[in-house]
C-alpha cells in the first residue's frame, strides 16, 4: 500500500547575479524525482549537501510547492522530525503544550493528557517533563521531545530530516534504536533523510541516492550498499569507508 | 529567564511602583480636594498645610500632582497599550503573510511616518475635543509604526524556524501560528519599546496639556499644572518645579526600566579587555 | 627519551555564567612528543576545543584560564606577554578550525589573507609573499592556485576553503599544528580528500600535531596517542593501538561500541 508518492517533481530556484539582480540561471534543487514510499517501510534519502534531499522532504510535507510534477501523500496523519533540536521546539511553550498542540490541531482532544504522557514514556522521558521548558533539556532530550510530538497523534507517515546529525554518537545510537522500535510498533512509513551513509544503513529498508536534484540510484539498502551501480554511489561509499572504516 | 540585577533599572522599577501607589491611593494620600480653591492662600509657598504650595487659583499643588499622576499615567499606559496592539496586529500580518499585504502595510507605515507626529496630534486634537479618551486614542494611533516594524522583522526571522514548520505540518493555520508561536517569541523587543514608549507618551500628554489642548482644567494633569504655573514662574516656582520634577523622574524611571529590559533580552556585547 | 613539543600540566579553564561556574577544562595534563600526532577525542561539550584554545590563550571573558602551565619551547605560554604570544600564534603554533570559512575574512581575497599570514611574522616583499602563498596552496593540492589566490572566500567551495586554511596554517612551518574537527563540517567525499591530505602531512613527520575530533575511529587511525575527554576531564590517555583493543575507561568503551555499531 503506497503512503506517499512523487511524480516527476521539480523545484527550481532562480539565481540572481549582478547589480540589477537579473536572473542568470536556475538552481535545480529537485530535478524530476519520482519515488514511492510504502506503508511500514523506512525509506532513506541520502546525498551530500545541496543534493536536494531536504527540499524533496519539504515538498512531501507540503511546505514547498513544486514547480512541476506532483507529490501526493495518501494520509493526513503526517509528522516531521527536524535536524536542529534547538530550533524545532517553541522556546516559550511547555513540553506538555508542545505535545498537546498536535492533538488540538487535529481536534482529537479526548484523553489528550494520557496520550501525551504515553508519548513521553515511549521516548523514555520522565512525565515531569510535561511541565518544563525546552531550554531545561539537552539536545538529545529535546530531540526525544520532537519525536514524542511526532508520534503523539499516531502518524502514518513521518519525515525525518537529519534527526540525529547534530547529536553525539552515543546519543545518536540511542535515538536511532528508539526510532526503530517506535516505527515498528506504529507501522508507520518513514522518509529518512541523511547525509550519513552509516545511519542510513542502520535505519532504512530501501534507499535512494540523490545528486544535484536527481535520483541516481535506488533500491533495497543491502543491495545498494553491497553492489552499487552508479558511480556517484560508489564514490559516496568509498569515501565513507575511508573516513570511517571498521574499527 | 533570570535577570542580572541592574541597579539603575531596579531603581527605575521602584520609582514606577511608588508613583503607581501614589496614583492608586491618591484620594487617601491627598491633603486637599484637588479642585478646591482656597482664595485666601493663593500662590502660597510650600508650607506644612500645603506641602507643595498653592497655585494661582489657590488649589493645593500636592493634591493636584497626586491626582494628576492618575491622569498622566493612565494616558501614558493606555496610549502605549493601544499603539502596541495596533503595531502587533499590522506587523504580524505583514511579516507572516508577506507579498502584497506586507507591501501595503509597509507603505501605510511609511505614509504615517511622513507626518511629524506631534503636529499630527495637534491637528487631530484641534479637530476633535480634547477629552482624555481622545488624547489616548490619538497618541496610540500615531505611534504604532515603530512597533509594527519591530514585530514584522522579528516575525520574518521567526517564521523560518523549524517549530513553525512543525506546526504548519500539524495543520496550523496562519492565525494560530501568529498568536500561539510568533507573538510570544517576538514580544521581547516589543516590551522594551513599549516601556520606553510610556515615557514618551507622558511627555506628549504633558506638552499637549501645557499648551492648553490636552487635559482640560479643573481635571489635573501634570502638564496642565505646568500651564497654570507658567505665568507666575518667577514668583511661584513651586507650581512648576514639582509637577515638572514628577514628569522628569517618571519618564527617567521608565527609560531606565526599558534599557534594563533591553539588556536582559538582547545579548550584550562584552567589551574585550 | 624523545623531546616533548608541548607539555600541558594541570590546565584549568572556567566559564562564569548565570548558571554558575562551569569547569570547561578541569585539570588536564598531557604531553605531545616531537613529530607525533596526539588525538583529543570527546563528545560535544567535553572541553576538547577549549583545551586547544587555552593552549593558545584564545579564551575571552566570561571564560578564564585559572591554572596550570603550557610548556612550549621551554617557555610557559600561559605566563608569556601578549607580544611574544603573538609571535607564536600562526607562526610556531597554528590552528585549523572546524568551520571551513570561519577564519577567512569575506572582504579580502584569499591571496591577501595568505600574504597577511606570512607578513605578520616575517619581513618579505610582496612579490616574495605571493610566491610563498601560491607555493603553499600547491602543497595542499589546490589546482590552479593562481586563480584561487585572486578569489574571495565566497567564490570557493567548502573543501577548497579548508585546504586554504590548512595552507595558511602550514605557511610558516609551525612546530605544532592544531586541527579542531577539520573535516566534520564537510561532505563525505570532500572529507575523504582532506583526510588524505592530512595523512600526507602527518607522514612527512615534520611537525607535531594535536588532532581534535568527536570520531574515535578517526582519531585512532590518524594519531599515535589518544586522550579521551569527558566533561572537562581527561579520563584516559593511551597509545592509539591500545585504546582500540583495551580501553581502560567505561566511557571510552561506550564510545567505541557506538562507533562500531554504526560503521
Amino acid at each position: 500500500m503506497i503512503v506517499a508518492i512523487s511524480t516527476d517533481v521539480r523545484k527550481y530556484y532562480p539565481v540572481r547575479r549582478g547589480y540589477l539582480r537579473r536572473e542568470s540561471g536556475v538552481v535545480r534543487a529537485v530535478d524530476g524525482v519520482s519515488i514511492e514510499i510504502r506503508k511500514g517501510e523506512v525509506y532513506g534519502l541520502v546525498g551530500e549537501s545541496g543534493s536536494g534531499k531536504t527540499t524533496l522532504g519539504k515538498i512531501f510535507l507540503g511546505l514547498i510547492e513544486p514547480d512541476h510534477g506532483r507529490s501526493e501523500v495518501r494520509t493526513d496523519r503526517v509528522q516531521a522530525v527536524f535536524q536542529d533540536p534547538y530550533g524545532s521546539l517553541d522556546p516559550k511553550m511547555l513540553i506538555g503544550d508542545v505535545l498537546s498542540e498536535a492533538l488540538i490541531l487535529r481536534k482529537e482532544t479526548k484523553g489528550m493528557k494520557a496520550r501525551c504522557a504515553e508519548a513521553l514514556d515511549r521516548v523514555q522521558l520522565s512525565r515531569s517533563a510535561l511541565n518544563k521548558f525546552p531550554h531545561q533539556f539537552s539536545g538529545g532530550e529535546r530531540q526525544r521531545v520532537a519525536i514524542a510530538r511526532a508520534i503523539v497523534a499516531d502518524p502514518e507517515f513521518i519525515v525525518c530530516d537529519e534527526p540525529v546529525s547534530s547529536l553525539d554518537v552515543i546519543i545518536q545510537l540511542q535515538i536511532l534504536d528508539m526510532l526503530k522500535d517506535i516505527q515498528k510498533s506504529l507501522c508507520a512509513a518513514i522518509l529518512f533523510i541523511s547525509h550519513d551513509l552509516r545511519v542510513i544503513r542502520y535505519m532504512c529498508d530501501r534507499v535512494a541516492v540523490m545528486k544535484e536534484g536527481k535520483i541516481v540510484e535506488d533500491g533495497p539498502v543491502a543491495k545498494v550498499y553491497k553492489s552499487p551501480s552508479h558511480p556517484h554511489t560508489k564514490l559516496l561509499l568509498s569515501s565513507a569507508l575511508e573516513v570511517s572504516p571498521r574499527i | 529567564m533570570k535577570m542580572r540585577v541592574n541597579k539603575l533599572a531596579a531603581a527605575g522599577t521602584v520609582f514606577i511602583a511608588l508613583i503607581a501607589v501614589f496614583a492608586i491611593f491618591a484620594p487617601l494620600i491627598a491633603s486637599h480636594d484637588p479642585a478646591g480653591m482656597d482664595t485666601r492662600s493663593v500662590l502660597s509657598p510650600p508650607s506644612r498645610e500645603h506641602i507643595f504650595g498653592t497655585d494661582p487659583l489657590g488649589r493645593d499643588v500636592f493634591s493636584r500632582v497626586l491626582y494628576g499622576s492618575r491622569i498622566s499615567l493612565s494616558i501614558g499606559i493606555i496610549a502605549v497599550g493601544l499603539s502596541v496592539l495596533t503595531g502587533i496586529f499590522f506587523g504580524s500580518i505583514a511579516g507572516y503573510y508577506g507579498g502584497k499585504i506586507d507591501y501595503a502595510i509597509m507603505r501605510l507605515v511609511d505614509i504615517m511616518l511622513c507626518f511629524p507626529t506631534f503636529f499630527l496630534i495637534l491637528a487631530v486634537i484641534a479637530m476633535l475635543e480634547p477629552s482624555i479618551y481622545n488624547i489616548m486614542a490619538v497618541i496610540g494611533l500615531t505611534s504604532w509604526m515603530g512597533v509594527a516594524r519591530l514585530v514584522r522583522s522579528e516575525i520574518l526571522t521567526l517564521k523560518e524556524r523549524d517549530f513553525v514548520a512543525a506546526s504548519r505540518i500539524m495543520g496550523a493555520g496562519g492565525s494560530w501560528i501568529i498568536i500561539r508561536h510568533l507573538i510570544p517569541n517576538a514580544i521581547g523587543p516589543v516590551l522594551v519599546n513599549a516601556t520606553l514608549g510610556v515615557g514618551g507618551a507622558i511627555l506628549i500628554e504633558s506638552a499637549l496639556s501645557f499648551l492648553g489642548i490636552g487635559v482640560q482644567p479643573p481635571t489635573a494633569s501634570w502638564g496642565n499644572i505646568l500651564m497654570d504655573g507658567k505665568a507666575t514662574l518667577g514668583v511661584a516656582w513651586w507650581v512648576t518645579v514639582f509637577p515638572g520634577a514628577f514628569i522628569f523622574f517618571t519618564v527617567l524611571a521608565y527609560n531606565l526600566l526599558g534599557e534594563g529590559l533591553r539588556d536582559a533580552f538582547e545579548p550584550r556585547l562584552k567589551d574585550r579587555s | 627519551m624523545k623531546k616533548n613539543t608541548l607539555e600541558v600540566k594541570g590546565l584549568k579553564t572556567v566559564f562564569d555564567s548565570w548558571q554558575g561556574t562551569v569547569r570547561a577544562v578541569d585539570d588536564v595534563s598531557f604531553n605531545i612528543e616531537e613529530n607525533t600526532v596526539f588525538g583529543l577525542v570527546g563528545e560535544s561539550g567535553s572541553g576538547k576545543t577549549l583545551t586547544a584554545l587555552s593552549i593558545l590563550r584564545l579564551i575571552d571573558p566570561p571564560g578564564k584560564i585559572t591554572g596550570g602551565s603550557v610548556m612550549f619551547g621551554g617557555v610557559d605560554l600561559l605566563k608569556e606577554n601578549e607580544v611574544r604570544l603573538g609571535a607564536v600564534r600562526g607562526n610556531r603554533i597554528s590552528m585549523v578550525f572546524q568551520e571551513p570559512g570561519s577564519a577567512l575574512d569575506p572582504v579580502f581575497t584569499v591571496g591577501y589573507q595568505l600574504r597577511e599570514a606570512i607578513r605578520c611574522h616575517r619581513i618579505v616583499s610582496r612579490g616574495c609573499a605571493e610566491d610563498l602563498a601560491i607555493d603553499s596552496m600547491r602543497k595542499v593540492h589546490i589546482k590552479d592556485p593562481g586563480r584561487v589566490y585572486r578569489d574571495y572566500p565566497h567564490q570557493i567551495s567548502g573543501g577548497m576553503k579548508q585546504r586554504v586554511m590548512i595552507a595558511m596554517a602550514l605557511i610558516n612551518s609551525p612546530e605544532l599544528l592544531i586541527l579542531d574537527e577539520p573535516t566534520t563540517a564537510l561532505d563525505v567525499t570532500i572529507q575523504a580528500e582532506i583526510l588524505k591530505l592530512l595523512e600526507e602531512i602527518i607522514a612527512a613527520r615534520k611537525m607535531s600535531i594535536l588532532f581534535i575530533s568527536h570520531d574515535i575511529g578517526l582519531i585512532a587511525r590518524m594519531c599515535d596517542n589518544v586522550g579521551v575527554m569527558r566533561k572537562g576531564k581527561l579520563i584516559e590517555c593511551q597509545e592509539s593501538k591500545l585504546i582500540l583493543s583495551d580501553p581502560e575507561n567505561e566511557y571510552t568503551s561506550a564510545l567505541l561500541k557506538s562507533a562500531r555499531a554504526l560503521s
